[in-house]
């Protein structure tokens, strides 16, 4: 990969604060009201709003956060709230969504992150999201 | 090993051969992604990540959190494999677990999960159990019980 764009990267990454603060911290779902979704992002929303009938739904395009072009649709996270996830393990809850999204995870999705709660965990959490983690620079290979 | 592949890696890309490089690679180690093969790695130790990167260079922020994860755990002496240095692997691995996503953990051959999960197993304390199940003592049950107070 070019070192140039790696080292962007590695800035990008110091920029955004120490990963570690993943564990410790959460942050509130980013707002995306104020942008047009994209197709992917709107397609993913759909399916899962289909399947999952959910109390509450976030498609949040995490992409601006590693080094792809600006626009791109490669890097998301979901957070789904449905009755459907009562009694299942959390394995079994990804798998669901991996599932439900198969298409789009074979085709333009590289990173998916899924937080698949009951809608009584959802309350008990005070729907807190988590962070993230930052870039490291894998993506152009 | 590694290191001498990597070296050997750089040092192809350099003189722009790194394409011919990982078409021999690829044609040499077809088999890498492999269910036998990938079943054989997966129980040869007692935790076996699957990554981009490595440990001391992880080259995706999911795969980072892993590693994080388990340094806080004491879990240090663990096999890990760069799925950016084998595209059999990087596949073979997904279609062995029917995960889509890297990284994977394995605990004694079991499939775990990938970034999200380990974090959460972490977080609520499953992670110790887990890593009890397979005879390892997380280095967090020594710790003060207050060190992760505010991971909320």
């Amino acid at each position: 990969m070019n070192v140039g764009v790696r080292q962007a990267c590695r800035l990008v990454t110091a920029y955004r604060g120490n990963l570690l603060s993943l564990t410790a911290r959460s942050a509130r779902t980013m707002s995306t009201e104020e942008k047009q979704p994209g197709p992917v992002e709107s397609t993913i929303r759909e399916k899962l709003s289909q399947h999952f009938q959910p109390s509450h739904l976030d498609v949040i395009n995490e992409s601006y956060m590693h080094c792809v072009p600006p626009g791109s649709e490669t890097h998301f996270k979901v957070v789904v709230v449905s009755d459907m996830f009562d009694n299942e393990a959390i394995i079994k809850r990804h798998r669901m969504v991996n599932g439900v999204l198969q298409e789009e995870l074979e085709g333009p999705v590289h990173a998916l992150s899924i937080m698949a709660k009951t809608p009584k965990q959802w309350e008990d959490s005070g729907g807190k999201v988590s962070k993230s983690p930052a870039c490291r620079g894998g993506m152009g290979q | 090993m590694s290191r001498v592949f990597l070296t050997t890696a750089r040092f192809l890309r350099t003189q722009g051969a790194r394409s011919a490089f990982l078409r021999a690679l690829s044609s040499e180690a077809a088999d890498t992604g492999s269910r036998e093969h990938i079943d054989g790695l997966v129980k040869k130790d007692k935790v076996v990540v699957f990554m981009k990167g490595v440990p001391q260079q992880p080259m995706c922020g999911f795969s980072n959190a892993v590693v994080q994860i388990l340094r806080m755990h004491g879990v240090d002496n663990y096999s890990s494999y760069n799925v950016l240095e084998d595209e059999n692997l990087r596949q073979g691995i997904k279609d062995y677990s029917s995960w889509p996503t890297i990284p994977q953990v394995f605990l004694s051959g079991e499939f775990v999960g990938g970034c999200d999960i380990l974090l959460q197993m972490h977080q609520n304390g499953d992670l110790v159990e887990e890593l009890q199940k397979v005879g390892i003592r997380s280095a967090l049950l020594d710790k003060q019980p207050d060190t992760d107070k505010d991971k909320q």
